[in-house]
C-alpha cells in the first residue's frame, strides 16, 4: 500500500511532502510543489479556528490525510488537461493569412480514446481503496471500554446534551476529556433530533453527522489537546440556523473530573437569589427549563442548572454576563430572531432577580 | 435553394398588438414556444439573480443586518427553486424545442399540442411559486414565500414546523411543473425517434439531438419519484399521512432518497444540454467534425445510466453506514469515466483545427477550464470522508455553482450568441459580447473561486450571517465583490438582446458556415422549417453539399 492511514501526518508542513512523495511525483517536482505550497495553505488555513486542514483529533486527521492525496491527484490531473487545452488553444488558433479552406478532418481514433478510458479507471479504483480504507476505520472503529458516552439531541435551535452514566443534563457547551493519543480516550456520540434536522460539525475534531428525528446516529471525537473548538449546526433547520452554535471543551483529566464534580451537584441555593428563584418558579419559566432542586422540570429548554458555569448564552450567540442574560430574558428575539422562547415581559425588577438568580447558577 | 411560400398577413392585421398575443398565446410551433420557454426562463434568471445579489450583500461582512433572518431563508430558497426549476429546465427545454425538429429536418415537434400544453403549464408553475409572495400565509395573513429550502428536507416541511400556505405553494408549483417537464420530454423522445428526415439514422444524429434524447430519458425517470414524494407531502400536510412525519414515525431519511434520485439526475438533466451545446458549437469553430462520435454518444448514454445509481452521495452524512457510504463514492467516482472521454474529446477536437474566438466560442473556452475544475472538485466530494467535512458548506455550493453557473450558464451563453442569429435574423453584437464575456468571466471567478475557502475553513451554507472571529470575513467580501461584475455583465447581455433585435447586422442564413440542418432553412425559419423535407448521407449534411469532392459520408 503506498499510502497508510498509520502514517503519521504531523503537520501542515510536512504532510503534502509525504503524500507528494508517496503518490509517485518526481522528485523535483514535488519539492517545488512542497516547498511553496504548504506554508501558503498554512498562511489560509491555519488562521481559521475551524478550518478542516487544521485537524486536531484522529477522525479529522485520517480525513485530511485522504484529503490531500486527492487534492495532489487533482491538482495534477488539472495542471495536465487544462495546460494541454491552453496549449491547444494558442497553437491552433486562427492565424491571419492561414489559406487552407479548412483543416483535415480527423473523425476519431480507437486507441487514443480507449487510452483516455482506461487511464481514469485506473486512477478511480486508486482513489476507491484509499477512501475505502478511512470510510472503514472511521465508521467501524471498535468502542473502546474507556470511552465516555454523551447522547446529543438537536434542538431549534440548540443543543442538549446528556451524559447517561454520570447523570449530567446540560446545554450547548459539550465537555470532554482531552484524548491522550498514546492512551486514547475517545468520546462516543449518540445523536438524533427532537424536531427537525440538525448536523453536528466541528471540523477539528471530525467530519459532520446529522442529527436526524426518529433516527440515531454515532460519531467519535477525540482531541488531542486540551481547549475550546468551535462549530456549528450544518444542517439547515430552520429560521435561526447561523445561531445553532457548538462549543466543545477539550479539559485535561482535573479539570473534566472537576467538571462533572459541579454538574452532578444540586443547583446552588444561593440566600440571596433566593427572590430569583421564586420570580423563577411563578413564571412559565417552569414550563421549558429545568433547575435541579427546584420545581422546574421542563424540558423543551436548555437545561438551566448550572446555567452560571457557562461562557455563552444562546447556543453560543453571546458571552454569558448579567448583561446579556438580562436581555436576553426580556426579549430573546433581540439577539436571536425567530427563537422559540417568548418574551417573558417581567417587569423591572423581577428582571433583575431572575437575572441574578441564573447568574448565581454555577 | 428552399422555396419560399408566402403566408400573407395583411398590413392592418400585422399592427394589430392583439393579432400578435393571440399569434403566440394559441401557437403551437415549437419555434415559437421555444421563445418562450427561453423568454420566461430570462425572465426568471434575472429575478432568481436578484435574490442572489441580496443575499450576497448580506454576506458581504460579518453580523450584517440588511436582511432579516426569515428574509434571507426565504431568498436562498426561491433563489434555488427558481434557477433550478423555472430557469434551468424550461430554457434547456426552450432550445431543444427550437432545435431538435430543425436539426434533424422536421416541421415540428410531433405532439405539437402537448408542447404548447407542457409549456404554458410550466409557465404556470412558475407564477404559482411568486404568488406564495401575496398569499403564503392565507387569506388572514401578509403573504411569505417558501423558507424550507430547494430540496425542503423533513420534517421542516411538517405543518407543526412550515405553517401556513407557503410550502405548499413550493410543492404545488414543483408538482406542476413536472408534469410540464415530462410533457416536454415525452414530445422530445417521440420526435427524436419518429420524426427524423430521410437518410438521418440514429448514427448520423447530431449530438445535440443524442443529448436531448438521453435527458428525456432522465426526466421520465427522475422527476416521477419527485411528483410522487409531492404528493406524499400533500397528503401529510392535509389528509394525515405520516410519510415524512417524524413527529408520528415518519422517516426525514425517505424524503432524502426521494428527492434525491430525482436531484442528483437533475443535474444532468441539466448538464447534458450544455454538453449539447458545445458539441456543436467548439466543432464549428474548430472547423473540423466532433473527434469520436460513437464514443461521444456511448459516455452520454453511460452517464445517463450511471447518473441514476450515485444520489444517496448527497447523503454521507446522514448515517447510512460504511457499505453503503463505500458504494456510493464508488459509483459516484465511476461518472468521471465518460465525463473525461467528453472533455478528452473535446480537446481532440479543438486539437489540429483552425481555432475562432468568436463570442460563442468564448463561452465554449470558458465552459471547459470551468467544467474541468467542477469535475475534479466533484472528486473531491465524491470521497465521502472528506464530503463528512465539506458536506453542506460553502465549498459544496462552489462546487454546483462551477457547474450551474461556469459550465451550464456559460454554454448557455454561448448557445445564445450562437443560434440567436438563427432564431431572428440578426447577429448579436460581438463588441457587447465581448464585454459581456470578460467582465462575466472576471465575476465569475471573483464569487465561485474564493468561496470554496469559507467552506474548507468551516462555514456551513444557509446561514443568514457568521461570527468575525472565524477567518471567513476576507473572503466573503471577495466572493460578494464578484456579483457586481456578475451583475453588470448580464445586464450587457440582455441589453443586447434587445437591441440587436433591432439594430443587429442581419445574419442570413448560415452566418457560421456551419454544418447541421437548421442552418440550411432562412433565418428566422418559416414557419414549416423546410419546403422541402431534406435528405441526409452524414452526420453533416451542409459539409457534404459544400465540399461535394470530399463528403463526411466517405468517412463514417
Amino acid at each position: 500500500m503506498f499510502f497508510s492511514l498509520e502514517m503519521p501526518v504531523a503537520d501542515l508542513a510536512t504532510g503534502p511532502a509525504v503524500l507528494c512523495g508517496a503518490c509517485g511525483l518526481t522528485p523535483g517536482v514535488s519539492g517545488a510543489i512542497v516547498h511553496s505550497t504548504p506554508r501558503l495553505l498554512a498562511f489560509v488555513f491555519d488562521q481559521s479556528s475551524t478550518s478542516i486542514f487544521a485537524p486536531q483529533g484522529t477522525p479529522a486527521r485520517s480525513i485530511f490525510g485522504l484529503s490531500m492525496l486527492v487534492l495532489a491527484i487533482c491538482s495534477v490531473i488539472f495542471l495536465i488537461v487544462a495546460g494541454l487545452l491552453l496549449f491547444t488553444l494558442v497553437r491552433y488558433r486562427h492565424r491571419r493569412g492561414y489559406t487552407q479552406r479548412e483543416p483535415a478532418q480527423i473523425y476519431g481514433s480507437t486507441q487514443i480514446e480507449l487510452s483516455w478510458t482506461v487511464l481514469p479507471i485506473l486512477i478511480v479504483v486508486v482513489l476507491f481503496l484509499a477512501t475505502a480504507r478511512v470510510i472503514f476505520v472511521t465508521q467501524t472503529a471498535a468502542k473502546p471500554s474507556n470511552a465516555l458516552d454523551v447522547v446529543v439531541i438537536g434542538h431549534q435551535f440548540w443543543w442538549e446534551y446528556r451524559y447517561p452514566k454520570l447523570g449530567i443534563v446540560t446545554a450547548n457547551e459539550l465537555h470532554v476529556p482531552v484524548s491522550d493519543p498514546t492512551q486514547p480516550m475517545p468520546t462516543y456520540l449518540t445523536m438524533s433530533s427532537a424536531d427537525t434536522d440538525h448536523s453536528f460539525w466541528v471540523p477539528r475534531l471530525a467530519g459532520k453527522m446529522d442529527l436526524i428525528p426518529n433516527k440515531v446516529n454515532t460519531m467519535w471525537i477525540d482531541p488531542e489537546k486540551p481547549g475550546l473548538y468551535l462549530g456549528q449546526c450544518a444542517q439547515y433547520c430552520g429560521v435561526q440556523h447561523a445561531k445553532m452554535l457548538l462549543r466543545v471543551y477539550a479539559d485535561s483529566p482535573g479539570e473534566f473530573s472537576a467538571w462533572i464534580k459541579m454538574q452532578q451537584q444540586t443547583a446552588s441555593q444561593t440566600p440571596t437569589a433566593a427572590a430569583g428563584r421564586a420570580v423563577f418558579e411563578a413564571n412559565a419559566c417552569v414550563n421549558c427549563h429545568t433547575i435541579s432542586g427546584t420545581s422546574a422540570h421542563g424540558t423543551f429548554g436548555p437545561n438551566l442548572s448550572h446555567v452560571g458555569s457557562r461562557d455563552t448564552i444562546a447556543s453560543g450567540a453571546v458571552p454569558n454576563n448579567a448583561k446579556n442574560l438580562r436581555a436576553f430574558i426580556d426579549d430573546p428575539a433581540h439577539f436571536k430572531p425567530g427563537v422559540l422562547m417568548p418574551a417573558m415581559h417581567l417587569n423591572q425588577h423581577d428582571l433583575d432577580a431572575v437575572t441574578q438568580y441564573l447568574t448565581s447558577l454555577h | 435553394m428552399a422555396t419560399q411560400i408566402q403566408v400573407t398577413v395583411s398590413p392592418a392585421l400585422r399592427r394589430d398588438w392583439l393579432y400578435h398575443v393571440q399569434d403566440w398565446v394559441t401557437t403551437v410551433d415549437h419555434k415559437k414556444i421555444g421563445l418562450m420557454y427561453i423568454a420566461y426562463a430570462l425572465i426568471f434568471l434575472v429575478i432568481a439573480g436578484a435574490e442572489a445579489l441580496l443575499m450576497r450583500i448580506q454576506l458581504a461582512v460579518p453580523n450584517n443586518t440588511f436582511v432579516a433572518p426569515q428574509t434571507f431563508n426565504r431568498l436562498f430558497t426561491m433563489h434555488g427553486t427558481t434557477m433550478v426549476f423555472f430557469v434551468g429546465m424550461p430554457i434547456l427545454f426552450g432550445f431543444g424545442n427550437y432545435l431538435v425538429p430543425l436539426m434533424i429536418g422536421a416541421r415540428d415537434m410531433a405532439f405539437p399540442r402537448l408542447n404548447a400544453f407542457s409549456f404554458w403549464v410550466a409557465a404556470f408553475g412558475g407564477l404559482l411559486l411568486y404568488f406564495s409572495y401575496f398569499a403564503g400565509s392565507g387569506l388572514y395573513g401578509a403573504g411569505t414565500a417558501p423558507d424550507v429550502g430547494w430540496f425542503a428536507y423533513a420534517p421542516l416541511t411538517a405543518r407543526v414546523f412550515s405553517p401556513g400556505h407557503s410550502t405548499d405553494y413550493w410543492t404545488l408549483s414543483i408538482l406542476i411543473s413536472g408534469i410540464g417537464s415530462i410533457g416536454t420530454a415525452l414530445n422530445i423522445v417521440a420526435t427524436t425517434l419518429c420524426m427524423r428526415c430521410p437518410g438521418m439514422k440514429l448514427s448520423r444524429m447530431p449530438l445535440l439531438v443524442w443529448l436531448y434524447l438521453v435527458v428525456s430519458g432522465l426526466v421520465f425517470v427522475t422527476i416521477s419519484p419527485l411528483t410522487a414524494a409531492q404528493i406524499m407531502l400533500l397528503i401529510d400536510r392535509y389528509l394525515g399521512g405520516h410519510f415524512f412525519d417524524t413527529q408520528a414515525g415518519g422517516s426525514a431519511v425517505l424524503w432524502m432518497h426521494f428527492f434525491w434520485i430525482f436531484g442528483h439526475p437533475e443535474v444532468y438533466i441539466l448538464v447534458l444540454p450544455a454538453f449539447a451545446f458545445a458539441n456543436e458549437i467548439i466543432p464549428v469553430f474548430s472547423r473540423k467534425a466532433i473527434f469520436g462520435y460513437p464514443a461521444m454518444v456511448a459516455a452520454s448514454v453511460g452517464i445517463g445510466f450511471v447518473s441514476l445509481s450515485v444520489w444517496a452521495h448527497h447523503m454521507f452524512t446522514v448515517g447510512m453506514g460504511a457499505g453503503p457510504n463505500a458504494f456510493f463514492t464508488f459509483s459516484t467516482m465511476v461518472i468521471s469515466v465518460p465525463t473525461g472521454i467528453k472533455i478528452f474529446n473535446w480537446l481532440a477536437t479543438l486539437w489540429g483545427g483552425n481555432i475562432h474566438f468568436t463570442t460563442p466560442m468564448k463561452f465554449a473556452i470558458g465552459f471547459l477550464f470551468q467544467f474541468l475544475v467542477a469535475g475534479l472538485t466533484g472528486i473531491m466530494l465524491s470521497v465521502s470522508p472528506f464530503d463528512w467535512q465539506l458536506g453542506s458548506s460553502y465549498f459544496v455550493v462552489a462546487h454546483f455553482h462551477y457547474v450551474l453557473v461556469g459550465a451550464i450558464l456559460f454554454m448557455i451563453f454561448s448557445a445564445f450568441y450562437y443560434w440567436y442569429p438563427k432564431m431572428t435574423g440578426r447577429m448579436l453584437s460581438e463588441k457587447l459580447g465581448t464585454w459581456h464575456f470578460w467582465l462575466f468571466i472576471i465575476g465569475f471567478h471573483l464569487t465561485f473561486d474564493f468561496m470554496h475557502i469559507p467552506g474548507i475553513l468551516g462555514m456551513p451554507r444557509r446561514i443568514y450571517t457568521y461570527e468575525a472571529d472565524r477567518g471567513w470575513e476576507i473572503w466573503n467580501l471577495i466572493v460578494s465583490s464578484g456579483a457586481i461584475f456578475q451583475t453588470i455583465a448580464t445586464l450587457i447581455f440582455v441589453y443586447n438582446l434587445v437591441a440587436s433585435y433591432f439594430k443587429g447586422e442581419k445574419a442570413g442564413p448560415d452566418p457560421w458556415d456551419a454544418w447541421t440542418l437548421e442552418w440550411s432553412t432562412s433565418s428566422p425559419p418559416p414557419s414549416y422549417n423546410f419546403a422541402i423535407i431534406p435528405t441526409v448521407e452524414s452526420r453533416r449534411p451542409l459539409w457534404d453539399r459544400k465540399h461535394p469532392e470530399e463528403p463526411d459520408a466517405h468517412y463514417e
